[in-house]
């Protein structure tokens, strides 16, 4: 690193060691700051607690800081946006606020998301390599076209395989997640069919044309 | 008389309950509506059911998406705080290493205990239920019989309001006239498979719920079941014209803030506080009963949690309702010179007999239901289930188990959760992960096509499946915790394999497209014991006292100021669901208590 250079009072070993220290210093004061390189960082945040107010709204990031470098963040968010694309129907991933759960989840304070940290972020790396290697460019920047190849590769464990043994595990966990993340949106909802959580007088049950498609009427 | 902190406690009551669930609620209503003075010690917080609960909130509103974590097991919006299978503070430990020998322990540390987030299923035990070894020759006859409680299932279900309809069937009884709530309309996948689970012999019924159609009757219910005391009539028609009907929108499970389901604070200790006669002391974890030189019962010692100071609560009577297991702890940590294992324990039974419902599940995607006009399907959680019809194909025992077990359903375009979408590829017939517009089609398309069910089914006490103190550990409050003991018999294995093999046939009757069935799988495909939160027993009823805990009326039988109103007293589980029993068998236990109360027995 250039800032190295920009010491020039101290020993470039003795420099260094300052570097290291001070870096595991703010790490411990905020492990968000360094962690999001280091997919093996431990996240110190405290989860919700056994006790958590049901009835509030919650965002991601209300309750554990997120932790998404520029790059990741920016990789998720095009993403999100080819596993679920916008449509005359419904809106993208990116356009509910998709990214940001996928951060929320990495950043999170319990076991089965530690659990998917390394596997996301390094896969989330995997895909920058793969678009510099076709393309030399960022992922984000790419054509619909080109990143959409790149996804067929990682959907396909077949293909996949040529990338990292772990790369297809990595886009299903991915797709499971942005997915899951925008059907339970109000706007994911409505575009998968579901028009309940309504209050009605009555449960008026099957309508006749449902009854008659299943061969009940 | 109301909710209070530890420095109100009164010099002495004439009952004191540990818990605030199904079964102290209910004892607790049944005592304060009669005049007598009753404390409730319950271990967790307040917690006020109107503004607390999240009924419409949706997933995207909840950190995770709602999913469950250490800190909230069963998702975010479930109702339920503090509580868990495994809450730090609060271990307990397994004598066995094995999968299939692990037990697990819900605890429910809140006002109102489990009531909170139950499902709110309400089937009656049948006769056989209650004579496992006259009807199938093996296991032990409870005391008592169907007859014995049948009134008070009557008394129940008006009082909590159930809907369902009567069949006229063997073993799962019908409710006297005018008792049940309507029914609501089933489904479309619950007429499907009414329809087509005829061919492989399955009845699709409606299932009994602990929730209001339609307005509680207040004009003519409060004097069924408080004839001639015309206070407790005039407090139950206010509680009961407080509730309303069910919306049909919105999870049971998330709690209910008009007051449609069943929770006790709703329903029990609402009324009970209305009466004057009920205080009720939450953050208090009992520790022990107290004995007097003449071994009688003097009250309970507990942990104020909100100082950590110990306090005793003085009453003549003591209910233990504090969740079977949690019971059977306070027993076994009661010792004294008169009791060194426990109290009443002299059989050395306590913590004995521990069943559970025996649970396996299976679903399947269903063509037929695929491209279906969309509507919405949510109403009040299941409509209907699969009662258990075989009793002549099973009379003795033919099929390789006791007794039987029901069907419950899971089916229709249910809200979207986190994972509602994992298995998309394969349902698609998809080798490889699907995105894109593909995938959103698809997810269009197939969602709600998904039908699976729930078995749920008889289990008999057996030697290796019981509790004791671990010697060694104990929990932050300094008291000794609850080492478990957990085995299935061949009863068990045979009967999940008949679960599995019979929900398979009734899925390929509709059409489902199920994995054939692997013999290996079965073990696998079992709930471990205690998980399905039906964990009942531990200080069985039973004829004798040499061989069980209680009497006939949950009456210990060593200390007879001492009753249990949990599922302790269970003898054996049945194939349905415990909780109306509990609160059956409560009130049963609560009018014999005020019996012997009057001719100065206890």
């Amino acid at each position: 690193m250039s800032e190295l250079d920009t010491l020039p009072r101290m020993d470039r070993r003795v420099a260094l060691q300052w570097m290291l220290g001070a870096a595991a210093a703010i790490a411990t004061r905020d492990g968000r700051l360094l962690a999001a390189d280091d997919t093996t960082a431990p996240i110190t945040a405290k989860g919700y607690g056994l006790d958590p107010s049901m009835v509030k709204v919650y965002n991601p990031g209300d309750v554990w800081p997120l932790t998404f470098t520029q790059v990741q963040r920016r990789t998720t968010r095009a993403l999100c946006d080819i596993i679920v694309p916008s449509d005359d129907i419904s809106p993208s991933g990116s356009a509910v606020g998709v990214p940001d759960f996928i951060d929320e989840w990495i950043s999170a304070p319990y076991p089965e998301q530690a659990k998917d940290r390394p596997l996301l972020l390094d896969g989330l790396r995997w895909i920058e390599e793969e678009a510099q290697r076709r393309h030399q460019t960022a992922f984000a920047d790419l054509s619909t076209a080109q990143q959409t190849v790149i996804c067929e590769t990682f959907a396909d464990p077949a293909k996949a395989k040529s990338i990292d043994a772990k790369a297809a595990a990595f886009f299903k966990r991915l797709r499971d997640l942005a997915f899951g993340a925008w059907c339970t949106t109000p706007e994911g909802m409505k575009a998968v069919g579901y028009v309940g959580n309504v209050p009605t007088a009555t449960f008026a049950g099957p309508p006749h044309e449902a009854l008659k498609h299943v061969g009940l009427a | 008389m109301p909710v209070i902190t530890a420095n109100k406690l009164r010099d002495s009551y004439d009952v004191v309950i540990v818990g605030s669930g199904a079964g102290g609620g209910q004892t607790a209503y049944t005592l304060t509506m009669e005049g007598v003075k009753v404390l409730v010690l319950e271990a967790g917080r307040s917690f006020d059911v109107q503004s607390e609960v999240a009924m419409f909130q949706l997933p995207s509103q909840a950190p995770l998406r709602g999913v469950a974590t250490p800190d909230k097991q069963y998702g975010f919006h479930d109702c339920s705080i503090n509580s868990g299978w495994d809450i730090l503070g609060e271990p307990y430990t397994q004598a066995g290493t094995e999968p299939q020998n692990q037990f697990r322990w819900w605890r429910q540390r809140m006002m109102g205990g489990r009531t909170n987030h139950w499902g709110r299923i309400s089937l009656r035990n049948g006769p056989y239920d209650f004579t496992p070894r006259t009807r199938w020759g093996v296991g032990l006859d409870w005391p008592i019989g169907y007859d014995d409680i049948a009134p008070y299932y009557d008394k129940v279900e008006m009082l909590i309001g159930v809907f369902g309809t009567n069949e006229g069937l063997e073993n799962s009884p019908d409710s006297s006239p005018g008792v049940l709530q309507p029914a609501p309309k089933l489904r479309v996948g619950e007429l499907f498979a009414q329809k087509h689970g005829k061919k492989v012999g399955a009845h699709v019924a409606s299932i009994h719920r602990a929730v209001l159609t339609q307005p509680q009757d207040a004009e003519t219910i409060p004097a069924k079941l408080h004839p001639g005391n015309l206070k407790a009539q005039r407090i139950l028609a206010d509680s009961m014209q407080s509730r309303s009907p069910c919306f049909w929108a919105t999870d049971c499970h998330r709690g209910c803030a008009i007051r449609a389901n069943y929770d006790s604070q709703t329903v029990h200790l609402r009324p009970a506080l209305a009466t004057g006669n009920l205080d009720i002391l939450p953050n208090a974890m009992a520790r022990e009963i107290t004995l007097n030189k003449e071994g009688k019962a003097t009250g309970i010692t507990f942990i104020d949690k909100t100082t950590g100071r110990e306090g005793h609560a003085k009453g003549r009577v003591v209910v233990l309702a504090a969740s079977s297991m949690e019971s059977v702890r306070l027993l076994l940590n009661s010792k004294s010179s008169l009791f060194p294992y426990g109290l009443a324990n002299s059989s050395g039974r306590v913590g004995k007999g521990i069943t559970d419902s025996v649970s396996s599940s299976l679903g399947a995607h269903i063509p037929a239901f695929e491209g279906m006009p969309i509507h919405n399907e949510d109403g009040a959680g299941p409509h209907a289930y699969v009662p258990w019809t075989a009793h002549a194909q099973n009379r003795n025992c033919e099929l390789g188990f006791p007794g039987g077990y029901h069907l419950e359903f899971t089916s229709g375009r249910q809200m979207p959760t986190l994972t509602t979408f994992n298995g998309i590829d394969s349902r698609s017939g998809s080798g490889t992960t699907l995105f894109g517009a593909r995938l959103k089609e698809d997810a269009r398309r197939l969602h709600g096509c998904q039908l699976g069910f729930g078995a749920q089914g008889t289990m008999l006490p057996n030697d290796g499946s019981f509790c004791e103190l671990d010697p060694e550990l104990k929990d932050q409050w300094g008291i000794p915790v609850l080492r478990f003991h957990w085995q299935w018999t061949d009863f068990e294995i045979n009967q999940v394999r008949h679960q599995q093999k019979h929900i398979r046939e009734l899925l390929e009757a509709m059409g489902g497209k199920v994995k054939p069935f692997v013999e290996a799988d079965v073990l696998k495909s079992m709930k471990p014991g205690g998980s399905v939160i039906h964990e009942v027993g531990g200080a069985i009823m039973g004829a004798d006292a040499a061989h069980s805990v209680t009497n006939q009326w949950s009456q210990t039988w060593d200390v007879k100021n001492v009753f249990l109103a949990d599922g302790a007293p269970f003898a054996s589980t049945a194939d349905k669901n415990p909780t109306l029993t509990i609160m059956a068998l409560a009130w049963r236990m609560a009018d014999h208590l005020m019996d012997e109360l009057k001719k100065g027995n206890i």
